[in-house]
């Protein structure tokens, strides 16, 4: 049984219909990367998956008695809270020394960050110490909402390795966002397309030639993915699911030229 | 030292003790304004306690947790902020506390004292109140300490991790409406919101953790009221006014300190 089942959710705000129909599965050891525009819904649909909004129709269903992990897309803690990195992951309910000293090598957080006020560690800094929150509580499945912004280009190689590394070392589920196109493809096992609704979903190779991602993304996008995908898994052919009826939000003549 | 001084002493200290703390989360929450509102409202607990016959604090109580569960129903409405609701419900029940009282007829209530405090006129039965409600309320927040810290650094990661967020916010409401009631006494309505946010904003350039920020707002708050009631009983000035004098001396010294200390560095 997958760890979340999404059955034909839609989501509206007031008038505004953020999510269409929405259906997928996630299944344990098994990445799954959501990709779309800014206001595509993706964050949306993390909170719907994570229980924090009721989807207008439709249902999530969740194995029984599973543990989330979830890194949230913005964190801000205003001055006149005063809190060391220690008590924010404490705040997690781990305790022992040991599991978070584990943790944070996990995530490759050096110890000597813990005595430091929350509101001055550096931005990717800040996101390992959000993953390392996910992660302490030992979680069926991570929830990553778009973990590498703020990371420097080499830290955004290591966080995806990592990644990848704590599937195949815990075997959780993992669903992130995420905006990059290339990058990301090293560490995902699908990519779900969305813009209200999934336009498209399935392997990276093969999502990268669907016309829904090509209207949505555009021909530069697409050779960043397939290059990606020609290097690195494009061996296996794997199926894309066929959505019939399609329809891209934006009209592909209206998209900006890439200039060649 | 007479007994009034005595009784004034205890009662100041007891409430700083639990007042320090609740203000931290006032502070860290942005609930400032929350705590005007609900203190505003106590005119008009005083004024049905008259008329239900009851004592004063439990018609303060119970307006101030009226008006809370009120303001948790209309947030759920999104045409208008929060402040907004807060604005409209705070001086209508000030207003309406005050064209209420007019209305009872024989009542004769010394206004001053509710609105400024009145520290030198505590008696036993009202330290028992203090005591007891206050020790009601600083177990109460000792109990959704955690949760309620988890929620207010982020209340959807909270809420994740298992925290029952609408009850602990509920709760944390009815805390602050307990210690309003029986804080008004001290530095009276107009003043309370004061000795919420002086003392945790004090204590704040000391801390390094929420709770040393907590502990040191009870003894920052405990200092201002004994310095206050000393500077009440010297030169006769108005109680409640003169603690918020002592706490707001406390403050700007700490600021200076800190100053200082960063320049000099
Ligand atoms: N609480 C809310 N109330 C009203 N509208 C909302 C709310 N949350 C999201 N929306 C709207 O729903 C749409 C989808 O928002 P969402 O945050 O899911 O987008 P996103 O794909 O995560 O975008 P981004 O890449 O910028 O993070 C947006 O148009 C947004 O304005
Ligand atoms: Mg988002």
């Amino acid at each position: 049984m997958p760890l979340i089942q999404v059955h034909e959710v839609s989501v509206k705000f007031e008038q505004h219909l953020a999510l269409q129909n929405v259906s997928l599965n996630l299944n344990r050891r098994e990445i799954v990367t959501l990709i779309g525009p800014n206001g595509a819904g993706k964050s949306t649909l993390v909170r719907v998956i994570l229980g924090l909004i009721k989807p207008y129709s439709g249902m999530v269903v969740r194995q029984n008695g599973i543990r989330i992990g979830y890194m949230p897309q913005k964190l801000h803690i205003d001055a006149v809270l005063p809190l060391t990195v220690a008590r924010f992951l404490a705040l997690s309910g781990v305790q022992q020394p040991e599991v978070l000293r584990n943790t944070l090598a996990e995530v490759g957080v050096k110890t000597e960050l813990l005595k430091r006020p929350l509101q001055q560690i550096s931005g990717g800094e800040m996101q390992r110490v959000l993953l390392a929150r996910a992660l302490l509580r030992a979680p069926d499945l991570l929830v990553l909402d778009e973990p590498i912004q703020g990371v420097d280009v080499n830290g955004q190689y290591e966080l995806y390795e990592l990644i990848a590394q704590i599937r195949t070392q815990r075997g959780c589920g993992i669903l992130m966002v995420s905006h990059d196109l290339h990058l990301v493809m090293a560490a995902t096992d699908s990519i779900i397309c969305l813009n209200q609704q999934i336009c498209c979903m399935g392997h990276p190779a093969a999502v990268s030639q669907h016309p829904a991602y090509l209207a949505l993304f555009g021909a530069r996008a697409a050779r960043d993915l397939a290059f990606y995908s020609h290097h690195h898994a494009a061996e296996q052919e794997l199926p894309v699911k066929k959505f019939e009826n399609i329809i891209p939000i934006v009209p592909a003549e209206n998209l900006p030229r890439v200039p060649r | 030292m007479d007994d009034f001084v005595w009784r004034a002493l205890i009662g100041g200290v007891g409430v700083s003790l639990v007042i320090g703390p609740l203000g931290c989360f006032v502070v860290w929450r942005r609930m400032a304004y929350f705590g005007d509102t609900l203190s505003h409202s106590a005119l008009l607990g005083i004024a049905l306690g008259a008329l239900l016959n009851v004592r004063p604090q439990v018609g303060i109580i119970s307006v101030c947790i009226l008006l809370a569960l009120l303001l948790v129903g209309l947030q759920q409405q999104r045409q208008l902020a929060s402040d907004t609701l807060l604005g409209i419900l705070s001086h209508s029940a000030l207003s309406l506390g005050l064209v209420t009282l007019t209305f009872i007829e024989g009542l004769r209530i010394d206004l001053t004292s509710y609105l400024f405090g009145d520290l030198l006129s505590i008696t036993v039965q009202d330290l028992y109140w203090i005591y007891g409600g206050g020790g009601i309320a600083l177990i109460g927040l000792l109990k959704i300490w955690k949760p309620l810290l988890s929620m207010t650094i982020h209340e959807e990661l909270a809420k994740v991790e298992g925290v029952a967020v609408g009850w602990v916010r509920l709760v944390f409401m009815l805390l602050i409406a307990l210690v309003i009631a029986v804080a008004m006494k001290i530095v009276g309505m107009l003043l309370i919101t004061s000795m919420l946010i002086i003392p945790p904003a004090t204590a704040r350039y000391f801390a390094h953790t929420p709770e040393q920020m907590a502990w040191l707002a009870s003894i920052i708050g405990s200092i201002a009221v004994t310095l206050g009631m000393v500077m009440s009983l010297h030169f006769d000035t108005p109680a409640g006014p003169s603690v918020v004098v002592a706490a707001v001396s406390l403050f700007t010294v700490a600021l200076f300190w800190t100053v200082l200390r960063a320049g000099n560095r």
